[in-house]
């Protein structure tokens, strides 16, 4: 346990020893630090100690909470109990956060049910009822941490803003909080982990771009790489925004269903709107080298963000990949080829 | 807004027969999929559903069934390059 961190508030005392008590104010750190996972950053690492804690003065009739033990879940959760006495059990889910890690069925029966056990939560409450984020049902079966443990699981809303509601309402979700909804806010705060994602791929794609533009006549020349590299180079920046970025935020309001196809749209606006400026001395091969390539690159960097949404199936991806990779592909492979022939011939 | 994803592809399914109608599916579904009608549980918007697997994870009776996925196109590139021996371990988003 690491004392040092704002959120520790001391132990409390109770029937199977002492337990952390937190804190529901977020500092400066948690925030910076919750900002940072967003970007990818060492997100593989954030996390607190699985087990149980404390928040206020909790006794044996204090509700019980369960959560993974990824730290931006954990604070998420815990800013929304302030004022409150109740117990708080963070499962193993090896810093990842309540929906994936219950895909995974990390967040699961078996991990929920040692949990308890190893906590001896029978002795720390008198009633048996524990409130699971409704996120973490993929990979809980009720009936049978019932059976295992004698404890009733009650899913509480989706959202822990909408906890303090829930728990005010004698343990009844409202139909609304039940609900998983995918906000503008929701799908931007989504976006950077997808540019940092793409980054060294992207590293990749520009030298690339580099060396194949600093080919001429005479060899190769930096001189020439810069000049020339300079529009494609800005052209493959736009489409990976375009799709990383840009659709994700306008997704409900581009038409058609998949994903890549929503891409291609904005890929094809972005493709229209170089052609219509930087590129409007460009040979036509190159032209038609543009109108293939950059498309079918937002739509590859749309199609990604089909993991980051919440409404998409597995068997509803893997039909849209079945379509979207080889054209893709396609697409791409075909516009190289223009784009060389017309710098080589 | 509303979120629609592409029609008739999942595998949901709902043996009636079974179903004692106790409704707890329909609490763990974020996307009112399934609903109590009757006594008995009934799909109300098929098409709406993210294959998660909560619902049939969570029957009793194992009235509701469904192949539980994620609808992460990196994962099944993951899965693709598995398969192929190409990628023992890729970072995918959620990893």
């Amino acid at each position: 346990m690491d004392e040092k961190a704002a959120w520790f508030k001391g132990w409390k005392q109770s029937p199977v020893g002492k337990v952390a008590r937190i804190s529901t104010h977020m500092g400066l750190k948690d925030k910076l630090g919750g900002c940072r996972v967003r970007w990818g950053i060492r997100r593989m690492h954030y996390s607190v100690p699985a087990g149980l804690y404390a928040v206020g003065e909790p006794d044996s009739d204090s509700p019980v909470l369960v959560t993974a033990n990824y730290k931006l879940s954990f604070d998420l959760l815990r800013r929304e109990l302030s004022g409150r006495n109740l117990w708080l059990l963070a499962l193993e889910t090896f810093g990842i956060n309540v929906w994936c890690a219950a895909g995974k069925r990390t967040f699961g029966t078996s991990e929920l049910v040692s949990r308890i056990q190893k906590v001896q939560l029978e002795r720390v409450v008198n009633h048996k009822i524990i409130i699971l984020p409704q996120l973490g049902a993929p990979g809980v079966a009720a009936h049978e941490v019932k059976k295992a443990t004698g404890f009733r699981v009650r899913y509480g809303p989706v959202r822990a803003g909408d906890l303090p509601q829930f728990l005010d309402n004698g343990l009844k979700a409202t139909e609304e909080s039940r609900r998983i909804r995918f906000s503008l806010w929701d799908r931007l705060v989504l976006t950077p982990v997808e540019l940092v994602t793409a980054w060294k791929a992207s590293l990749v794609v520009l030298l690339l771009i580099f060396l194949l533009s600093g080919l001429g006549q005479d060899g190769f020349s930096i001189a020439g790489a810069l000049s020339r590299g300079f529009t494609p180079g800005l052209t493959y920046l736009g489409a990976l925004l375009m799709g990383a970025v840009v659709t994700p935020v306008l997704l409900p309001w581009i038409p058609g269903r998949a994903f890549s196809l929503k891409g291609a749209q904005v890929g094809l606006l972005w493709a229209l709107l170089l052609s219509l400026t930087l590129a409007s001395s460009w040979s036509g091969a190159s032209l038609v080298g543009l109108f293939l390539i950059a498309p079918a690159t937002t739509a590859y960097f749309a199609m990604n963000f089909t993991g980051c949404s919440t409404f998409t199936s597995l068997s509803g991806v893997q039909k849209e990949m079945r379509i979207a990779v080889p054209v893709i592909i396609l697409s791409i492979v075909s516009g190289g080829a223009a784009l060389l022939l017309g710098r080589f011939l | 807004m509303e979120f629609r994803y592409l029609k008739d592809v999942v595998t949901l399914e709902l043996d009636s027969e079974k179903c004692t109608g106790c409704g707890l599916c329909t609490h763990v579904c974020g996307h009112a999929v399934l609903a109590v009608n009757g006594g008995v549980v009934e799909i109300l918007d098929r098409d709406g559903c993210m294959e998660c697997g909560a619902c049939a994870m969570n029957c009793p009776v194992k009235a509701v069934t469904v192949r539980p996925g994620v609808g992460c196109a990196w994962a099944i590139f993951n899965d693709w390059f598995k398969k192929t021996g190409v990628s023992e371990h890729q970072t995918a988003c959620c990893d």
